[in-house]
């Protein structure tokens, strides 16, 4: 099957209008008025064009929960938020803790066809934190894993960390710390602070969060390896971050657009839609996150995108799942905190959600500007569009938005995975 | 608890005696004046108050034996002044002092979904208590007949007495139980528009009766944060 | 006009006086032979009770039933909720079954908030998880003001695990709101982290018991739990009940006026002595009775606003 696609008129980050000539899964062409016989043509006209965005941290529930997202659902959710990657993380049921189900997903994603879903490996067995899995077998599966984590746990034992960070040296690999010390969380239900002292739930403090990143930033600093730091919600750890930077350590670090746009004060009237793990922090933390995205202390964006079923977010806070819906409206968002306030350009945009993340996951077909020879995954986005979130509008199979009501700037138009549109005129090819 | 802080803000006026019934009549335009704040036109002077308290203490007189037996309970708010002022004429034309006490019906009223929260008054017996009394229960304004019907259950509820009267100020009709006083200050016809306040000194600082039509000019003047007080 | 009570920040000044006001007129009904009014007749109150607490429980009856109102009770041991059945499928329920008001206890914090979302009627907190308490701080507010005849101006000590009390945190809130001044003390380990910042005006924070004690008009008693001590909040009970609990010596420590308050179940010996829980001082026993007529008066508010 071959297909030719022209668009026209969009301005890349940082540059003019440029027509773009994509055909069998490439750009062909870049530059002003390009031969437009065979092709269908999209005119782009006051539209950004950005590399495919890549998702470092996604929970697309399949194997093992099916009734709160599928692999294929949360692929489309994905590009429709402009997304052409997304990595699965490991929480399923069964874990992602072998070569076996790794590829199970790593298929799953090709069936549907949407979005590249790359599966993160479990770090260790069943997420128990006891014993490694075998990384290796994972890394040199079909689905070459190159990203493991226990996300949703941390990887608490130092020892073990240690050589989970060694080990994967062997594949260029990267553990992606989810940093909670559970001794210091244990019940916790929101950011601890004057908040949670009013509300009566207990907290889970900053510290527990920059404990485990200080102490693995200094572990990868002693071994040589690649750390990165999922969602990182403190000040505190911006600050161990930047310093550990300082020393050339090689690590990276995400930070969800939750976290970017909403605090604490959104738990007071108790609705589990605002419980996420980490915590929803303060407005000071905010500030933070947002000032170390701008300056690269933070590489990426990364959405956490957790889908739950209604009944595990239609109770009381305290039984209630952590987790947030994220993938359709994390543009958006970032636009809002990001852009708007005039902390970072598309450019930036550019690197933090695609670029950047595509380098730490290994994904080279990723994160590429359109030029002459590189695989077409692109998003065409219209910086100028508003659009509210309807959580029923949402092709996730949950509603758990926290942006429920929320008038959010921009809109994807559409998303190219490979030279094929997954979205276009902002709906999903299928 | 400042009453009117939690009463509900009461949506056009119809009639603001507290068992108002809820049907209007056409507006009536009436000249209006201003007594204490309130607006309205004086049917009822300080000087005819005094004479017509003098009357039905006289009254009660005649019908109770010289009020021997007799204990008086004023409904809050303004039956209470009434009542002490009538135990006092009595005592000044016979030399008798009637025990005065006083009856809160709030907690009797079948209207709290109607018209929501109101604050408690006290309820305060004398001390020799009603049982195998006459009670003669004392209000300002005679209206529906809802407060008194509250009134009667209120009382069963502290006592047995041999014989219940009513006393009122005014009675300005529209009855919707069988319900009639013993003892009429005055008969006043009115239409449902229109509402009739009685002042009184240890209340408002000034003896009238008022008679204002509901929401002729957007404000009547009688719908303020003081109408949670005002009694049938 | 306020339609739930889920917290005492839910009552200003002036409501909050108004309940008690009512509570006083509830109260002088109590004496009588006829105890009960016709107030909520047709209405109906139902308790939803997730966590054993038959003192609180037969309060909010005793108050119901008081006013006339049908009572519905559904408690954890023996109904669906015990089988599971979701919060928000029970609401549903109530819904259906026309509750006008329920009184909900729960040992999750945020429920009765849960629940008043759900339902269109009144929604009562009668303690949820470690947040708050309401009509528990208005009864200790009223038996204040019974014993000392006024609120405002009091100075209380509320002593104990504040961290993990509901009482602390309803109290903390309503006897600000009514021009108290309140200390709370306790080990470190038991005053929430950052709780200093979160004070209302008027609200301090102390370690040292005996050095607030001589400025008390009320001390309040914390039921203190064994696992706190096992989760290592402080050594030993022995040690706990050395510097936070109340005994003779310290209860001498008062001033005279001054009254003990716990709101109940009491461990002799560990926060409270028994000597001072069955002193003349203790106001223990009232502090129950008072919980009707302040019940009463709540239910009769709530429903009243729901017209
Ligand atoms: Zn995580």
């Amino acid at each position: 099957m071959t297909s030719t696609w022209l668009i026209r008129g969009a301005r890349m980050p940082g540059g003019g209008p440029t027509d773009i000539l994509i055909r069998d899964g490439v750009t062909v062409e870049v530059g002003t008025v390009l031969d437009s016989r065979g092709a269908t043509v999209i005119d782009a006209d006051g539209l950004i064009v950005l590399p495919g965005l890549v998702d470092l941290h996604t929970h697309l529930r399949e194997p093992g929960r099916e009734d709160a997202e599928t692999v294929e659902t949360g692929s489309r959710a994905a590009a429709l938020g402009g997304y052409t990657a997304v990595c699965a993380m490991a929480n399923t049921d069964p874990v992602a803790d072998t070569a076996g189900v790794v590829e199970q997903v790593w298929r799953l994603g090709r069936d549907a066809g949407l979005v590249d879903v790359q599966p993160i490996g479990a770090v260790t067995v069943g997420l128990r934190g006891e014993q490694l899995a075998e990384l290796g077998a994972m890394a040199t599966s079909a689905a070459r894993v190159r990203i493991f984590s226990d996300d949703g746990h941390c990887v608490a034992d130092p020892r073990l960390m240690r050589r989970a960070l060694e080990y994967v040296k062997a594949f260029d690999g990267v553990i992606a710390q989810h940093a909670e010390e559970p001794r210091l969380t244990v019940g916790a239900q929101m950011h601890e602070g004057e908040v949670s002292a009013r509300l009566g739930l207990t907290g889970w403090p900053a510290v527990a969060e920059e404990a485990i990143i200080a102490r693995d930033v200094l572990l990868a600093g002693h071994v040589d390896s690649r750390l990165h730091i999922c969602h990182v919600s403190t000040a505190g750890s911006v600050e161990i971050l930047r310093w550990a930077k300082s020393k050339g350590w090689r690590v990276t670090a995400e930070v969800t657009p939750h976290h970017l746009l909403l605090t604490e004060e959104y738990v007071t009237g108790y609705d589990p839609v605002f419980k996420v793990n980490p915590p929803l922090r303060t407005a000071a933390d905010v500030a933070a996150l947002r000032q170390a995205l701008a300056e690269g202390v933070i590489d990426v964006v990364a959405t956490d995108h957790a889908p739950h079923a209604v009944e595990d977010k239609e109770c009381e806070w305290a039984y209630a799942r952590p987790g947030m819906l994220g993938l359709q409206t994390a543009l958006s968002v970032v636009v809002k905190t990001m852009v708007e306030p005039g902390l970072l350009d598309w450019d930036g945009v550019a690197d933090r959600m695609s670029r950047i993340p595509a380098r730490i996951a290994g994904l080279t077909d990723h994160g590429h500007d359109p030029a002459p020879g590189v695989p077409a995954n692109l998003t065409l986005v219209d910086p100028t569009a508003r659009v509210r979130v309807d959580p029923s509008q949402l092709a996730s199979l949950s509603r758990n938005t926290p942006y429920a009501g929320m008038d959010l700037p921009c809109q994807v138009v559409a998303t190219f995975l490979r030279g094929e549109p997954t979205v276009l005129d902002g709906k999903a090819v299928r | 608890m400042a009453g009117h802080a939690r009463h509900p803000a009461r949506k056009p006026v119809h009639g603001t005696d507290r068992d108002a019934p809820s049907e209007t009549s056409p507006l009536q335009h009436v000249k209006s004046n201003t007594v204490s704040g309130i607006r309205g036109r004086t049917i009822l002077t300080a000087a005819d108050l005094g004479r017509i308290v003098d009357r039905m203490a006289h009254q009660i007189l005649e019908k109770t034996d010289g009020a021997t037996n007799t204990v008086l309970l004023g409904i809050p708010t303004r039956g209470v002044p009434l009542a002490a002022r009538l135990a006092a004429r009595i005592e000044a034309f016979e030399g008798r002092r009637v025990p005065c006490g006083t009856l809160d019906v709030t907690l009797y009223r079948d209207d709290l979904r109607l018209r929501g929260t109101r604050a408690v008054g006290p309820t305060a017996v004398p001390e020799d208590g009603i049982d195998a009394r006459r009670v003669i229960l004392v209000d300002d304004v005679l209206f529906s007949g809802r407060t008194v019907r509250a009134a009667l259950d209120a009382l069963s509820d502290i006592g047995r007495p041999s014989q219940v009267q009513l006393a009122v100020l005014v009675d300005r009709g529209h009855r919707e139980l069988p319900i009639r006083a013993d003892y009429v200050g005055k008969n006043m016809p009115t239409s449902r528009a229109e509402s009739v306040r009685v002042l009184l000194r240890e209340v408002d600082g000034v003896d009238a009766v008022l008679l204002a039509t509901a929401n002729s000019d957007g404000h009547s003047g009688v719908d303020g944060p003081r109408s949670e007080r005002r009694s049938e | 006009m306020i339609k739930h009570l889920l917290s005492a920040d839910d009552l200003d000044r002036d409501t909050a006086i108004g309940i008690l006001d009512i509570a006083e007129r509830m109260a002088a009904t109590a004496g009588r032979e006829i105890k009960k009014l016709p107030t909520l007749r047709g209405r109906t109150v139902v308790n939803l009770f997730y966590e054993d607490s038959t003192r609180t429980r037969i309060s909010f009856e005793a108050a119901a039933k008081r006013l006339s109102a049908d009572v519905i009770t559904f408690s954890a041991k023996g109904s669906s909720v015990s089988k599971g059945e979701s919060l928000k499928d029970t609401a549903l329920t109530l819904q259906a079954m026309g509750a006008d008001a329920v009184a909900i206890r729960h040992p999750a914090a945020g429920a009765p908030h849960r629940l008043a979302g759900w339902i269109s009627g009144s929604v009562l907190n009668a303690g949820d998880g470690t947040h708050e308490h309401p009509t528990q701080a208005l009864l200790d507010a009223y038996t204040m003001r019974s014993r000392l005849g006024h609120v405002e101006g009091l100075r209380v000590a509320i002593v104990g695990d504040v961290l993990h009390s509901r009482v602390a945190r309803s109290n903390l809130s309503l006897l600000t709101t009514l021009g108290a001044e309140v200390i709370l003390v306790g080990p470190p380990t038991l005053l929430p982290v950052g709780f200093e910042k979160a004070l209302p005006p008027g609200a301090s924070i102390s370690y040292d018991l005996d050095a607030v004690l001589p400025k008390c008009d009320v001390v309040m008693m914390l039921r203190v739990q064994r696992e706190r001590m096992i989760d290592s909040y402080f050594p030993s009970e022995r040690e706990y009940s050395r510097r936070y609990g109340l005994d003779r010596r310290r209860m001498a420590l008062l001033p005279e006026h001054a009254i003990v308050m716990h709101p109940g179940p009491m461990n002799r010996g560990i926060e409270i002595s028994s000597q001072v829980a069955d002193s003349a001082r203790s106001t223990v026993v009232e502090q129950v009775a008072n919980g009707v007529s302040v019940r009463m008066a709540v239910l009769y508010l709530l429903l009243g606003g729901n017209a």
